[in-house]
């Protein structure tokens, strides 16, 4: 059997509600059967009578009496009880935050005016969208979610574009933005490297590296892995360079990728080259050739990249200027090489290099099956063809000794008007034909007079091998070369390099206009970093402690991510 | 082509230029459009005999007694199922009724008038709190005390508002929420307010001293007194702003303890349902959650008009209702400002630096953003006859607003 204690205080008042949630406390002690707290009103007392909690203090209690009753089998359980509400009166909760988290952008805006970028890591089926509201906006986008469509990576990055925002991601892990770290980042110096990356450990890598060397970052931008894939054009990385390489604090740029598409990373090559300041770059899986040329610093690997970026940045070289290749001597159409080869050495490795600056090199001989020219006599696009070869040399001296083969051939090519450069090779030497140029001169100027009927500029350039101590005498071969109008040297990969150069001058202009981006705003990208945090709660947590203003958003998919609905809000809009 | 932004800038301006004054009292048969004998009117959106909820029904057998129509709940319940009484929510007759809103032809109920737009709403006399009719109790002493307020203490409010030309429930509320009400749950200061303005009229008018004394000692008691003409003014604030073509504002949200109710401005007098809440509840002792019935009442048309559970930050003292602390409060209000389209002019909340209330609930915010509407509220049993068993806080439930949604969009080929 049940046993009551009570307790009744006059001329107190507590909110009934108060009273209620104490009722519901002491009620749920262990070892309490039922409880009632309340004022002594006639109403009160009543509901005490219908659970058989009126005590006779409580009957005689009045409206301003405060009346505690519990019952229970033990009645020390009960006095105990009745003890604690002193303690549970007094109680109160942490109070947390007087202002509750923004719940859209909008309102998020409205507390931190000044943000200018929103970090993005929603689940993917909703990021694209939180990302449009992000650049609607006029915000720069960093999104962490992954599972995000290429067809939206496309549709975000081409709205990046027209607005000149940067679209980070998706799935970019991090970025360093003035110095503070976004995402998963790594405290790093500020200094005058400026990273680009479609690599999110591969910035971090090199990041820290370029700290641990003792130098730091103006910006590391991540762009997403998919960034310089085929679907997507490298549109962040190009506009993150663009900005970069108007940016004067970063004096030296670094560039990694995962393995990139080649045509893309061409691409970025054509605008890293127009930098004006070093230009370090690692794609992984794409070798370099060679580890320098021109303001473009090839690293075998990131740590390379990181030493080579920090050595640039502390001994910065002599301001490399770009040869003047006359491009404008040529005409709209004039794109192709044609290289009419003696030596088969000299063929293979104009081929090798030649993989630096064009896509793709046609050969009768070639050093990649699939570049075999279908017909040896018949040129494709750029094409390089040994004479040498046995299908020429059939019932015939060797080029060698013999030019007459390669003079109609280089005749021949003269007359397509798509070609814009030819490259011969002249081997001098015992055994070879005793002045070749006497033969080869007039044919070049035969073949730029064909161009120049023709309304075209042809570049005609020779490799020329042999020594002065040769019979034929070295100077005495390229003097009447070049009084034919010819460029040459005596280094094959020079040559190479002279004729890659304008070939890429020539074909790469129409790509340039086609991805051409409003630029982004350096003046924005340099401000204090202020960020918007829509996901993650550890990404505010670290942008807090590095001290950044920083509002994170209490968000929820728009209509539960109910499609309909959200076509139906979408479509509301335009009758606002 | 509709303007949204227009026409819900339309209903809102509508809802707080509204200026509801409560001019008297009457007879319900006497004042409210389309009553008759047989019409007996209840909270919440349209119901059958059938699935009608506990205290409505209880409600009802009082009222058929009241009306001395019935001698025994037997008898009541006889009547009630032949069909011969029809039934009518509240709204469709421009009234409200707290809890189940039971309002018959005898019953009195003060008149409203919005002196902007001209249109007036009627509500009941509240009994005060307990076993009371409008949560479904019926016993004798619920019988006589109804007669009283009939008999009593209507004519006497009657002529005391008529003495001094009525009391303008606006310009009352604005105070009462800087005297710590929310305009819905607590209305202590309202009730209050409104017994101090009527008091010298009521001494004045009353037939004798001692019947002044016991309508005052009543209106002092009770806490709810204002309850029903502050009800009953967000009614015309709301039916103020109602009908507007292309208007998303929501004008009417009530429940009876079955369904839930939604009505739309910009899509007229159609009913939007769905099964009424469980309330997250604080309970009298020797009551649980199992004895509470769904949530009811057509109060909830104080958080349509921007009051009660929207004006939470300015009444902290009934956070216990919502599990703790005032700063719990403050984010129910901060949180209905993401719904709703306008701020308050009239109403404002001190700790928010007299930012206006969160006023217009935007049906494309809240299936927006999915928050619904949170109201304060008494919570009824759930058997007829017994009475109120706590309070608590409730949400509306979402669907409501998303079928409302993709009505709109049907209505305007959206």
């Amino acid at each position: 059997m049940a046993v009551i204690k009570s307790q009744v205080r006059s001329g107190v008042y507590y909110d009934s509600a108060r009273l209620m949630q104490l009722q519901r406390t002491l009620a749920n002690l262990p070892g309490v059967v039922d409880a009632g707290v309340i004022m002594g009103t006639e109403t009160n007392k009543e509901l005490l009578a219908r659970v058989d909690l009126l005590s006779p203090e409580a009957i005689n209690s009045r409206e301003n009496d405060l009346v505690i009753v519990v019952s229970s089998d033990d009645p020390k359980i009960a006095e105990e009880a009745i003890a604690k509400v002193d303690e549970l009166l007094a109680a109160r909760k942490d109070t947390g935050e007087t202002t509750a988290r923004p719940r859209t952008l909008e309102e998020a805006n409205k507390i931190l005016p000044e943000s200018s970028w929103v970090l993005i890591s929603v689940a993917g089926r909703y990021a694209a969208r939180v990302a449009r509201q992000t650049m609607a906006a006029g915000k720069h986008v960093f999104l962490f979610s992954d599972n995000v469509s290429v067809e939206d990576e496309i549709s975000l990055k081409a709205e990046a574009a027209e607005k000149g925002l940067l679209v980070m991601g998706p799935d970019c892990g991090t970025a360093i933005i003035n110095g503070i770290g976004l995402g998963f980042a790594n405290k790093v110096r500020k200094g005058p490297i400026g990273l680009i990356a479609a690599a999110g450990t591969g910035l971090q890598q090199v990041s820290s590296r370029i700290h641990q060397l003792g130098s730091g970052l103006t910006f590391g931008i991540g762009t997403g892995g998919r960034d310089l894939s085929e679907k997507i054009g490298g549109v962040t990385f190009l506009m993150a360079l663009d900005v970069l390489i108007r940016d004067p604090e970063t004096k030296v740029i670094c560039l990694v990728s995962k393995p990139p598409s080649p045509a893309v990373a061409e691409e970025v090559l054509r605008q890293a080259r127009k930098a004006g300041k070093p230009v370090v770059v690692n794609f992984i899986g794409r070798t370099p050739i060679s580890r320098h040329s021109g303001n473009l610093y090839f690293a075998s690997g990131l740590d390379d990249a990181a030493a080579i970026a920090v050595d640039l940045a502390k001994n910065p070289p002599a301001p490399y200027v770009a040869p003047d290749l006359g491009l404008n001597r040529f005409v709209k159409g004039q794109k192709y090489l044609r290289g009419l080869f003696s030596g088969g050495t000299l063929a293979y490795e104009a081929q090798y290099l030649l993989t630096e600056y064009v896509p793709k090199v046609y050969a009768n001989a070639p050093i990649n099956k699939a570049n075999k020219l279908m017909d040896a006599l018949t040129s494709v696009e750029h094409t390089i063809v040994d004479l040498g070869e046995d299908e020429f040399t059939v019932g015939r001296l060797h080029p060698m000794m013999d030019n007459e083969l390669r003079i109609r051939r280089l005749l021949d090519e003269a007359k397509d008007p798509e070609v814009a450069v030819i490259m011969l090779d002249v081997v001098i030497g015992f055994g070879s034909h005793e002045d070749p140029v006497s033969e080869i001169a007039p044919a070049i100027v035969k073949a730029k007079d064909i161009a120049k009927a023709g309304g075209r500029y042809l570049e005609v350039a020779v490799v020329v091998t042999g020594t002065e101590e040769d019979p034929q005498k070295l100077s005495a071969q390229i003097e009447p070369l070049k009084k034919a109008g010819a460029w040459v040297n005596t280094s094959n990969e020079e040559v190479v390099r002279y004729v890659g150069a304008i070939l890429q001058g020539l074909n790469g202009e129409v790509v340039a206009e086609k991805a051409k981006a409003t630029p982004v705003d350096l003046a924005v990208l340099k401000k204090p970093l202020e960020a918007i945090n829509i996901g993650l709660e550890s990404f505010y947590e670290n942008l807090k402690v590095q001290g950044t203003p920083t509002v994170q958003l209490d968000w929820r998919p728009t209509a539960g991510g109910n499609e309909k609905l959200i076509g139906i809000l979408d479509r509301l809009k335009q009758y606002e | 082509m509709i303007n949204i932004t227009e026409a819900n800038k339309k209903v809102v301006e509508a809802f707080m230029e509204a200026r509801p004054v409560v001019v008297g009292t009457a007879l319900a048969k006497d004042v409210i459009p389309g009553m008759h004998a047989d019409l007996f009117l209840h909270a919440g959106p349209p119901i059958t005999w059938e699935r009608m909820s506990g205290p409505i029904k209880g409600a009802m057998v009082g009222a058929l007694i009241f009306e001395g129509r019935a001698k025994t709940a037997e008898e009541a319940y006889k009547i009630l199922e032949s069909g011969q009484i029809k039934f009518a929510p509240c709204h469709e007759h421009s009234s409200v009724g707290p809890m189940a809103g039971v309002i018959s032809p005898s019953m009195a109920v003060f008149i409203v008038e919005n002196q902007t737009h001209g249109n007036k709403a009627y509500s009941g006399m509240n009994e005060g709190r307990g076993k009371v009719l409008r949560m479904g109790a019926y016993s004798q002493d619920v019988i006589d005390r109804m007669r009283w307020l009939n008999d009593v203490y209507a004519p006497t409010i009657d002529a005391a508002l008529k003495l001094i030309g009525g009391v303008d429930i606006r310009t009352l509320l604005s105070k009462a929420l800087h005297m710590g009400d929310d305009g819905h749950n607590r209305l202590d200061a309202a009730s209050i307010l409104f017994a101090t303005i009527l008091a010298p009229a009521i001494t004045t008018v009353a037939k004798s001293p001692a019947v002044a004394a016991e309508i005052l000692r009543f209106m002092g008691e009770n806490a709810l007194t204002i309850l029903n003409p502050v009800m009953a003014g967000c009614k015309t604030m709301a039916d103020a702003g109602h009908n507007v073509e292309g208007s998303t504002i929501v004008t009417c949200m009530c429940r009876n303890g079955t369904d839930f109710g939604l009505r739309v401005s910009g899509l007229g007098d159609r009913w939007f349902t769905a099964q009424s809440p469980v309330v997250k509840a604080l309970y009298f002792p020797g009551f649980t959650e199992a004895d509470a019935c769904r949530d009811i009442g057509d109060s909830v048309i104080t958080e349509t008009a921007g009051i009660g559970g929207f004006a939470m930050a300015t009444a902290p003292a009934l956070v216990t209702f919502i599990g703790g602390t005032p700063q719990d409060a403050i984010k129910t209000t901060l949180d209905m400002y993401e719904i709703t389209f306008a701020e308050h002019k009239m109403f404002t909340i001190p700790f928010l630096d007299f930012r206006g209330t969160p006023t217009g609930v935007d049906i494309r915010k809240v299936v927006e953003k999915q928050i619904t509407p949170r109201v304060n509220t008494g919570v009824a049993h759930k058997d007829p006859g017994v009475g109120q068993v706590g309070a608590g806080v409730v949400s509306a439930p979402m669907s409501l607003f998303e079928d409302s949604l993709i009505a709109f969009a049907e209505k305007y080929n959206i």
